[in-house]
């Protein structure tokens, strides 16, 4: 287990170094953020003097090993734009996401898994089908479009629901969050909402499809013969069999919440980090760009880390040194 | 150790499974009408250029005078657009099909491609483990750390504009997601009497992966495919809507959806509604045939 | 679905109530389009964030709704022989803090701005021209410069006056608000980046209060959310009101709009260098041997083909003004003589086929897709337009990430771009744009198509140094006949800008395109 860990995490160093070149190269591809930047009124000279203030008169591979010198003492860079820490930027930005990522997969589980189970254990059920047919339609909506018309809904007609922003914060246990307010909590259901019907959408696919699949196993059919009740070969034998899959799929849409829900942050206006990304990429703001992707890295790491430990712990089929990739 | 293969593993295909594909198919009335709508919908793809009244992608064939005009309204020359036309004087009905075509192609195009690679990746990566997989895996870490958003931007500034750049872009994006489902799922299949029936037979290598590990992921592979056909089309359609997608002289159904968010508020429902319907129903049809598809070809839910 | 509907229902049950805002008559609450990236005035010479900095701070000298220029912090600004500006402070001024408003502040703050580290885009450009501050008595400083420079007083308006307590203060102790100490009508009280900001009216303010005690500004980007922010009551007022949906908020009893005219001109930008342009071939799609844009008269045949009232009509929903010269009619510098170009696709024709080019060519026009108001929409217009006189166009959009590279790195042909002219006038405009690119006398620092005119350049030249108004005014004008009739650049239209409030608010628009707390009051 040990050694399982520390060669996790000697790969992961590489993994970063790759991302940085990789992030390096591509904003020097996309083009000088000092033309995103500099006020139009400026003249050539004050051109000049902005690319020497923001180190980009050096060549590409000297920024690159400036970058990783500083990176050592743990120093990723301040913001072009902002002129902070990237790592502040990031920072104070992540409870938001957090609390977004997080009540959108609680939604998508708390929709997603009973409903696959459903339909998966009544194939046949006209109002299984009606699930399947609905659950296509949740991911089959561009989240932009889906977004604008939950806002137009809740907000706009019926008045039920803020219609962006984040709301106020309060203090528990000494955590800062938005979700321990009323107001708070009114304002992220939207967005989570945008969020986890997509994901419900693939939830419901993955169980169901796992349900009918494990109904045929030898082992539920043995299950039925000793004469458990239908609830513990659903509930123990069955859920068992249909985790794997959705410990993986869930394990990527987290990241992918945490990490760019661009789209849905943008239409709602809420304050987290796939808005920062957005607009960093936007602006070239290299240093965040790095400093994200880097940290972003990190987050897919430790969450592939945790599936693989989970797998094993789930199927004793998979022993933890067949994932030691 | 002759008895589990017999029933684990599929059937030596002598027969027509062809056939028998088509009849167990053909169970689901629903699949058919999902089966009917998709063919149709592939029809008027491939031949929209003879059908549609208008060719959209051709700047000189727009009139701006003919732009947000209500369905049914007539051209300046006389011309019906039944469905409206939209801010640049597009006939909604000929942006629809060609914008299915082109849609279609991105969908499908990438999520085979995707699904070749991930495949690839993902059974290499547990059927040979050791460097090999480490290799994949954290490859797989760093392409789902990567926003789309950023790969996309990157191509389009260093190869510039296009339907191809596009289908490259989300290949990069999907790939990964299949190969590390298919690894999960083979790492359980790989640890099977069958497999381990088949290494005792002294079966090749790629013979067990393709033959016997391979089918049995299939799937949980569809579930992902048929969706992933499906996110593609919708991812592409974020992508244009942030101005980093198709060229928006060549609308896709995503494109048309993003061009026309710009009116939903503004009570000109036809310019996103209609291509949204089409969008839908094409989607829905996919995995209708998708669904269906996989309970069929599901080694293990077969009588 | 069962499940699904019972959770939102839950959800909904429990928020529901709750969503109403506790705002009172005296609050009001502004949507913003664009990214207010600091609270220091002086990192970044960017819109957001002076925009900011306008409710915080003053400037010696303001500008009007329509760019005129008005006493600030100033109250009077002279030309004293040929290199010296004399100006006389408002007295009895007081910062946040209490402290007195002196001639000292002014002395800082000009230090501060050469001395802000780590600016992308600095205000010494506003302040390049003052060689020397001298301070005569505690409310008058003399401004030296190097030979006559009549733009001293619209440099002045253009860079945000500091306490000198804040002298050395760094961005961060601006955006902690412990160095963003003004003199202006509002106090920030609250930052949270990326999100929104809190102010509040300063009661001690020397000029004219704002109405509204507490002011909070919220971010939101997206144009039709920011739309749904004001129909939902979440917001009171809304900038950057997208076209599309002016007609139907018109319509809505609960809206009001305020619109204004801006300083930006959207234009097409040529390539006048390479002798060989990249992006025009002949139809087959071969490169041509001369860059036909080099002539007169397929400069003047792609400008009369631009159908200039079509493209406000029906592209910009009505919400703009073709045009005809460099910034509209009612601004400093302009030329009454100037009108746009009629819309003339048969003498476009004749043109080209004078000009050897009777079966046209092809041509790709670049533009952005996320910079002005229809960015994307207006290219493809005009590409459409262009496809009439048998010029086969294509159609870039990029997004301006890209875009801005690339054009600056000169790779385009012909471009869609817009300027704003900061100062109100023309000379921004003319120096920026079609002044003979020139690096170290800071000309043409925009003229990415590198057109030179000596006769401009020369009439240019002699404006910038003469300080008598009238005068100055004339010779502008004439430059921006020179360039215009030579077609310099092609213009489309200039901005109109449109701001959304609930009904009983009112807002007088401003050409800058600012949105100040300051300016809006219950309608009477």
């Amino acid at each position: 287990m040990t050694v399982f860990m520390v060669r996790r995490l000697m790969q992961s160093v590489v993994v970063l170094l790759v991302m940085s070149v990789i992030v390096f190269l591509g904003v020097f591809a996309i083009g000088n953020p000092v033309d995103i930047l500099i006020s139009p009124d400026a003249d050539q000279m004050e051109r000049e003097r902005a690319i020497k203030a923001l180190g980009l008169d050096l060549p590409i591979w000297e920024q690159y090993f400036v970058f990783l010198a500083n990176a050592a003492r743990g120093d990723l860079g301040r913001s072009f734009v902002f002129n902070e820490p990237a790592l502040r930027l990031i920072f104070e930005r992540m409870p938001a996401t957090l609390e977004l990522a997080g009540t959108a997969v609680v939604m998508s589980l708390v929709i997603g898994i009973p409903l696959g189970l459903y339909a998966g254990l009544r194939p046949q059920a006209a109002t299984s089908k009606g699930i399947m047919a609905g659950s296509i339609v949740g991911f089959s909506l561009p989240t932009f479009w889906q977004g604008l018309m939950l806002i137009m809904v809740f907000a706009v007609m019926l008045g039920w629901l803020p219609s962006t922003g984040r709301g106020q914060v309060a203090t528990f246990l000494g955590i800062k969050s938005s979700l321990f307010t009323s107001d708070g909590l009114a304002h992220v259901i939207l967005p989570a909402f945008n969020l986890a019907l997509g994901n419900a959408a693939l939830i419901i696919r993955l169980t169901r499809a796992g349900v009918r699949e494990s109904l045929l196993q030898d082992y539920v059919k043995f299950a039925r013969a000793k004469g458990l009740s239908n609830q513990r070969v659903v509930g123990v034998h069955v859920f068992k069999n249909i985790l794997i899959p959705l410990v993986t799929v869930i394990g990527l849409e987290i990241g992918g919440l945490i990490a760019f829900a661009v789209v849905t942050e943008s239409i709602f206006a809420w304050p987290g980090m796939g808005k920062l990304i957005i607009d960093s990429i936007n602006q070239l703001d290299r240093p965040v760009m790095v400093a994200y992707l880097m940290m972003i890295v990190l987050l897919f790491i430790a969450i592939n880390l945790v599936v693989d430990i989970l797998y094993s712990a789930i199927d004793p089929r998979v022993r933890l040194q067949d994932v030691k990739g | 150790m002759t008895a589990p293969l017999v029933t684990l593993v599929p059937p030596p295909k002598i027969e027509t499974p062809f056939r028998r594909l088509v009849s167990e198919f053909m169970e689901s009335p629903l699949a058919v009408v999902g089966l009917v709508v998709l063919t149709i919908i592939l029809l008027v793809a491939i031949f929209a250029p003879l059908i549609s009244p208008q060719n959209p992608y051709d700047l000189a064939k727009l009139d701006i005078l003919d732009s947000r005009l209500q369905p049914g309204s007539k051209s300046m020359d006389g011309m019906t657009f039944w469905l409206g036309t939209d801010g640049q004087g597009r006939d909604m009905l000929s942006g629809i099909f060609y914008g299915l075509r082109t849609s279609l192609a991105v969908g499908v195009f990438s999520g085979i491609c995707a699904m070749m690679v991930g495949m690839a990746a993902g059974l290499a990566a547990a059927y040979f483990g050791g460097r090999v997989e480490t290799l994949i895996m954290r490859l797989v870490d760093l392409q789902l750390s990567f926003p789309t958003i950023l790969i996309a931007l990157i191509l389009l500034a260093v190869l510039g504009q296009g339907i191809g750049k596009i289908i490259l872009a989300l290949v990069i994006v999907q790939w990964a997601y299949y190969a590390r489902t298919i690894r999960g799922t083979a790492l359980v299949e790989r640890r099977r009497e069958y497999v381990e029936a088949a290494v005792c037979l002294g079966l090749s290598k790629p013979r067990i992966i393709f033959g016997h590990i391979l089918p049995n992921c299939m799937p949980p592979m569809i579930v992902i495919g048929t969706v992933q056909v499906a996110s593609a089309i919708a991812l592409e359609a974020t992508l244009s809507f942030l101005g980093i997608g198709l060229p928006i002289t060549e609308p896709s159904l995503g494109l048309l959806i993003a061009n026309g968010f710009e009116y939903l508020l503004s009570g000109k429902y036809w310019i996103s509604f209609f291509p949204g319907i089409a969008l839908l129903v094409t989607i829905v049809s996919i995995n209708l045939v998708g669904d269906q598809l996989r309970d069929v070809l599901n080694p293990r839910l077969r009588k | 679905m069962t499940i699904a509907k019972q959770t939102v229902g839950v959800a909904l049950a429990a928020a529901f109530g709750l969503a109403a805002a506790t705002a009172t008559a005296q609050d009001l609450t502004v949507a913003l389009g664009a990214s207010v990236t600091s609270l220091d005035p002086h990192f970044h010479a960017l819109g957001p964030n002076n925009n900011m900095a306008q409710h915080v701070f003053n400037n010696l000298i303001e500008q009007d709704a329509n760019q005129r220029l008005v006493p600030g912090l100033a109250t009077s600004w002279t030309a004293k022989g040929d290199d010296t500006w004399v100006i006389k402070l408002r007295s009895g001024v007081k910062f946040h803090d209490g402290s007195d408003f002196t001639a000292e502040d002014v002395v800082a703050t000009i230090k501060r701005i050469a001395w802000v580290p780590n600016s992308p885009s600095a205000f010494t450009i506003y302040t390049k021209a003052i060689k020397n501050v001298a301070v005569v008595d505690p409310l008058t400083i003399e401004l030296k410069t190097d030979g006559p420079y009549p733009l001293m007083p619209n440099d002045l308006s253009n860079f945000f006056i500091v306490s000198k307590k804040s002298v050395e203060a760094p961005t961060e102790d601006f955006n902690r608000l412990t160095a963003a100490i003004g003199t202006g009508p509002y106090k920030y009280v609250d930052y949270a980046r990326g999100e929104r900001i809190v102010m509040e009216r300063n009661e001690a303010y020397w000029g004219n209060k704002p109405e509204w005690k507490k002011t909070t500004f919220r971010l939101i980007t997206n144009p039709a959310a920011r739309v749904a922010a004001l129909l939902a009551g979440d917001v009171q007022m809304i900038e950057a009101v997208p076209t599309a949906d002016i007609a139907k908020l018109k319509q809505n009893a609960n809206i009001t709009l305020a619109q204004a005219p801006s300083n930006r001109l959207i234009y097409l930008h040529m390539d006048h260098q390479k002798p060989v342009t990249p992006f025009i071939t002949d139809k087959a799609g071969k490169p041509l041997d001369k860059n036909p844009l080099k002539d007169l008269r397929v400069r003047q045949a792609l400008s009369k083909a631009i159908n200039r009232d079509g493209i406000v009509e029906r592209v910009m929903e009505g919400v703009g003004v073709p045009a005809g010269q460099l910034l509209a009619d009612s601004f400093f510098g302009t030329s009454p003589n100037l009108k746009p170009e009629k819309y003339d696709p048969d003498g476009a024709k004749k043109l080209l086929a004078d000009a050897g080019y009777p079966n046209g060519f092809t041509i790709t026009l670049h533009g952005p897709n996320d910079r002005y108001i229809n960015d994307g929409r207006i290219v493809q217009t005009v590409a459409q337009m262009w496809s009439r006189i048998g010029v086969e166009a294509k159609v870039e959009a990029l997004p301006w990430a890209t875009f801005a590279s690339k054009a600056s790195n000169q790779e385009f042909t012909i471009y869609l771009v817009g300027w704003g002219s900061g100062t109100g006038e023309t000379s921004s405009t003319l120096r920026s744009l079609l002044a003979t690119f020139n690096r170290d006398a800071g000309m043409g620092q925009a003229n990415r198509g590198r057109y030179s005119n000596p006769e401009l350049d020369k009439t240019l030249a002699e404006a910038l140094k003469t300080v008598d108004e009238k005068k100055r005014g004339e010779l502008l004008a004439k430059a921006s006949e020179i360039g215009v009739r030579d077609v310099g650049i092609i213009p489309l239209h200039y901005e109109v800008s449109t701001w959304g409030l609930k009904k009983g608010l009112a807002y007088v628009g401003r050409a800058g395109q600012e949105t100040l707390a300051t300016e809006v009051t219950t309608a009477k």
